[in-house]
């Protein structure tokens, strides 16, 4: 008993001591992890679901809340986040694909520049379209059967993720009418359930909880799931719907469709950005080293936690969740796109929607 | 027969659930902490459920669901103190409560209209508990019934309310109306992404204006004005007349009534996407067109307050079902209530169309959890309310800058900007200028609430009507005239047309009298001025944008021609005439010791001072100034309530772990808690 009382203490002496956990011990602390949304959101959730697993890995068992700032479609609070600095580390910030889209298309309001931040968590998801049974019988693999159908999609913005499935969508020659104004997917989906909509796309965490019951009672057709991504960045099948054809598939056996050029490019470029890379928590600009790793090493043991990929499932969908080096490279990824894809975009969405972003 | 076989065994199980001394614990731990939190105007089930959340990662679900349903149950029960004792709307489910509960208070009876709305209330929420068991397992049609066209309608009909609350001169009631449309349109159209009456530059008005900062500035702003320059305490005379007793048993004579009201507010809670904005006015003019002598609406009715309370509790029933059987929030508070229920236990509960067939026994727990949190929250609201009605007794000088600190951070609270605060002025400066010159608050808020959802619905409905219509025309008319339709345009007929009729005799602001002609004219030309400014911004959006310029040149229309009219009568007529009511002519406000601007520097050097030095500086120089000279109280007094303000906010903000706004101050310097 007293041996192991002492070796205890030399081995957390020991630990104390080594200068990478010396400076970074968070007891008695509050982190406040800043959420540019408000309390309703899928961020929130997000984040929700992440806080108390974080405060369990980070030294010191920090309390993390989480803070929530919205505005502006979060350009207000990625503004704000732009503004600070390093203090003491008990601060982190969370952005989405709503963040991303409006840096990648220039949206005046931003004045945020995702280089400037330290990535230290990203994680993503997937998403699957489906069709109204009637139409659904038509769909062979390909849309060739499709194009001549008008469709009617709830949509809740063309600036917004939807941009991919309606890209996506008018890639294979479909006519998919948006009706714009929707406050959230759910309200998208209950549209296509009371046939107002006739054509709908959930991602991945709400096709599963929702959307794949109309399937299985015959209410729906899965289209195809925008996939995901391998390690050389191909777009490969998504492992949690191995049974659904990728839209690269489809757009590959439809007539017209091109899985190469500037459209396909550009789809890419925002599909990455809105979906395998959809969540990242950043440290402001100056963290230091020893910061940034013990938050990287917490995220770390949060993701390789016993049960937590079971938990996550439900939360946040089967994919893999980035630390550290592969964070970065993700948000690289999602926050990069060539100027020509931002050019194909912006010119597509004035034409098709009468778009315009400055 | 089928349904009833599995139907009562989990029934059975979700009372086994919820009827262990624990569960009961921690629900009633949750309704202590909802009363706690909804007494504040403005923060809500939203604030109180975030402050949960930490603690249900992994907690048991039962017990977490009885903490959080507690919590989110009491919540439209007790925002009634604000409503009644203040005249503050506390949440969007007790404005219509503020017309006649808050008159009541005023004539000294406001543990009478207390107790009758929280009856109410309680009744309310277990007629939605006893609808829902029964209806649950077949709601998903009736949901799935009501399309766009059918919201419109019932938005439409919530709009129809502003006939019967339009006042003494309905050209007036229906301007209020059109403007509070006009200015619930400000900011990014939710279609197309235009800016109306809003820039960039601006980056707040791009977000359009906050319902809990409206819903303050028109109600709360100008009854805490008003009574500050009265110098004298909310009940005249500082005396309380009726007791508890008497509003109950003004409950058991109004009881069908609250039966109906009841019914109302579990359908319409009910439908996704409406949410509880529309429900208390639809019950508040169902109270008047059931009434036979409608002279007291207004200057306190009974009636007034019995109906939109038994409503609001029975819809937060209804709200569940949106909620459960198809993960679509109804509201805030039910948005986070999904997530929350994710993080419980092992994370197998997930709500959505699963959850009637996997956890049929923990959505009957949720329902009956809720009419026991009502019961629970309601017994401990009633007796309070004879203590907590003092209150209105104390001399309202003393409680007017608590008042100020409190609306000031609640309305910090809905978007965490100096500009919250900024905006909740300029909307209590319209508010006081629409009671003085008589101009129906009511039918204003009625109409903001309503701008969203009319803008949307009608919009969306017309893109899918034209669809339809192009497919083939039967198909079109099969769309937008089904049975639901027709049945809510009769309806909305009907109550528009008695509606008018008896507007005449309700006063919201009482008998007020008219003056000279100049002071009602140059505000008439002021609105005009507004709307015509509102009508230009819109007609320069592009035609590609028609669905966000629609709305606004239509409504702007309406309330131009309506204005115009009001110009020609107002040209036209005596001075003596209702078009030019002003309540400075004669009357209360008239005789009052202190002026209206002198009154207001004090609550805009709070804001000016804010600005400054932050939120808690600012607050401590207005409480002790306040206090030691419009107050003139003792200096030991001024010290010790300021004292209390103080802590009362620090508490409130710790607890809640909120933000106070900051100054310049806080952005040259860093300082420590609070004062950060």
């Amino acid at each position: 008993m007293t041996i192991k009382h002492l070796a205890a203490s030399i081995a957390a002496s020991a630990i104390i001591a080594s200068p990478a956990f010396a400076e970074v011990d968070f007891s008695g602390e509050t982190i406040e992890w800043v959420i540019p949304f408000s309390e309703t959101g899928g961020s929130a959730k997000w984040a929700n679901f992440f806080a108390p697993l974080l405060s369990e890995q980070l030294p010191g068992n920090p309390t993390v809340v989480v803070k929530f700032m919205p505005g502006a479609g979060s350009t207000k609070g990625g503004n704000w986040f732009q503004e600070q600095r390093h203090e003491d580390g008990t601060l982190l910030f969370g952005t989405s694909g709503s963040t991303q889209f409006p840096y990648l298309l220039d949206d005046p309001r931003v004045r945020y520049e995702y280089s400037d931040w330290i990535p230290v968590m990203a994680s993503g998801t997937g998403g699957v379209a489906y069709l109204n049974p009637e139409d659904g019988a038509k769909f062979d693999g390909t849309a060739n059967n499709l194009q001549d159908v008008a469709f009617i999609y709830g949509s809740q913005g063309a600036t917004r993720l939807d941009l991919v499935p309606l890209l996506a969508w008018e890639m294979l020659g479909m006519n998919v009418e948006p009706v714009f104004g929707i406050k959230g997917r759910g309200d998208g989906r209950l549209m296509f359930e009371r046939g107002e909509a006739t054509i709908d796309y959930q991602t991945s965490s709400a096709y599963l909880g929702a959307s794949a019951e109309l399937v299985a009672q015959g209410k729906a057709v899965p289209m195809m799931s925008w996939g995901a991504l391998d390690d050389d960045g191909n777009i490969v099948r998504d492992p949690t719907f191995p049974d659904i054809p990728t839209f690269k598939e489809v757009c590959e056996a439809t007539e017209g469709c091109a899985t190469s050029g500037e459209a396909w490019d550009a789809w890419k470029a925002f599909f990455i950005a809105g979906f395998p890379v959809q969540k990242i928590a950043f440290l402001p600009a100056g963290s230091p080293d020893d910061v940034i790793q013990t938050y990287v090493d917490a995220f770390d043991a949060v993701r390789s936690a016993d049960g937590f990929a079971q938990r996550a499932a439900q939360q946040v969908g089967k994919y893999p969740v980035f630390v550290g080096e592969g964070a970065e490279r993700a948000t690289r990824e999602g926050t990069t796109v060539s100027d020509e894809a931002k050019a194909y975009v912006i010119d597509w969405l004035r034409e098709a929607y009468g778009v315009s972003l400055n | 027969m089928d349904t009833f076989a599995t139907a009562l065994p989990a029934l059975a199980d979700a009372w086994a659930l919820i009827l262990q001394p624990m569960v009961l614990g921690y629900l009633v731990l949750g309704v202590v902490m909802g009363l706690a939190v909804g007494v504040f105007p403005g923060l809500g089930g939203i604030a109180g459920l975030s402050l949960l959340l930490p603690f249900m990662f992994g907690m048991d679900p039962v017990l977490g669901l009885a903490l959080m349903v507690g919590m989110v149950a009491v919540v439209p029960t007790s925002d009634t103190f604000a409503s009644v004792l203040m005249g503050i709307p506390g949440s969007s489910a007790s404005q219509a409560t503020v017309l006649d509960g808050f008159p009541l208070a005023k004539k000294g009876q406001a543990a009478r209209a207390l107790s009758a709305a929280f009856t109410s209330s309680l009744f309310g929420g277990l007629v939605g508990a006893v609808f829902l068991t029964l209806f649950i397992l077949a709601a998903r049609p009736v949901v799935l019934a009501f399309g766009l066209p059918e919201m419109l309608m019932i938005s439409i009909l919530g709009l129809s309310m502003v006939a019967v609350l339009a006042g003494r001169v309905a050209l007036k009631g229906l301007a209020a109306a059109g403007l509070g449309l006009l200015i619930g349109t400000i900011g990014e159209a939710d279609a197309g992404g235009s800016l109306r009456m809003a820039t960039y530059d601006i980056p707040y008005l791009t977000d359009g204006l906050q319902l809990v900062i409206v819903g303050l500035g028109i109600f709360a702003v100008p009854e805490i004005v008003s009574l500050l320059r009265q110098d004298r305490s909310i009940a005249k005379d500082a005396s309380l007349g009726a007791g508890w007793g008497e509003g109950v048993r003004d409950w058991m004579a109004n009881k069908w009534l609250s039966l109906r009201c009841s019914l109302i507010g579990v359908v319409v809670g009910v439908i996704p996407g409406l949410g509880g904005s529309v429900v208390d006015w639809i019950a508040y003019g169902h109270a008047v067109q059931t009434t036979k002598d409608k002279s007291n609406f207004g200057k306190g009715e009974i009636r007034g307050v019995i109906g939109p309370e038994s409503s609001n509790n029975a819809k937060e029933g209804g709200g569940l079902v949106p909620t459960l059987l198809f993960g679509i929030p109804g509201s805030g508070s039910m948005a986070i209530f999904i997530g929350a229920i994710a993080l419980l236990g092992s994370g197998d509960i997930e709500v959505g169309p699963n959850m009637l067939r996997d956890n049929l026994d923990i959505t009957y727990s949720i329902v009956w959890l809720l009419a026991l949190a009502n019961v629970v929250g309601t017994l401990l609201c009633i007796a309070a309310s004879g203590g907590i009605a003092r209150l209105t007794t104390i001399r309202f000088t003393y409680l007017a800058p608590f008042l100020f600190m409190l609306i000031s951070f609640a309305a910090f609270q809905s978007g965490q900007n100096f500009e919250d605060i900024l905006a909740l002025f300029a909307i209590g400066l319209i508010g006081i200028f629409l009671r003085r010159f008589d101009w129906s608050r009511p039918a204003f808020l009625i109409g903001f609430v309503l701008s969203n959802p009319v803008e949307k619905f009608s919009n969306q409905a017309f893109q899918i009507a034209s669809f339809r219509f192009r497919s083939s025309f039967e198909e079109g008319m099969d769309y937008i005239l089904s049975p639901i339709v027709i049945v809510l345009l009769i309806i909305t007929v009907v109550s528009v047309v008695l509606g008018i009729r008896q507007a005449k005799s309700i006063m919201a602001e009482g008998d007020v009298k008219s003056g000279s002609k100049r002071a009602p004219l140059v505000f008439l030309l002021v609105l005009m001025a507004y709307v015509v400014a509102a009508l230009v911004n819109a007609s320069m959006i592009p035609d590609y944008n028609m669905t966000d310029k629609i709305v606004p040149l239509v409504v702007g229309g309406i309330t131009l021609a309506a204005l115009l009219i009001l110009l020609g009568q107002m040209m036209l007529r005596s001075e003596a005439d209702p078009v030019f009511a002003d309540k400075e002519s004669a009357g209360e406000d008239a005789d009052a010791p202190y002026g209206l601007w002198g009154t207001l520097a004090w609550f805009l050097g709070l804001i000016v001072a804010t600005y400054v030095l932050g939120f808690i500086l600012a607050l401590a120089g207005f409480l002790l100034s306040f206090l030691r000279v419009r107050a003139q109280a003792s200096w030991p007094k001024t010290v010790i309530l300021s004292a209390c303000g103080i802590a009362l906010m620090c508490v409130m903000a710790g607890a809640l772990n909120r933000d106070f706004p900051p100054g310049l101050l806080q952005d040259a310097t860093d300082l420590p808690w609070p004062l950060n």
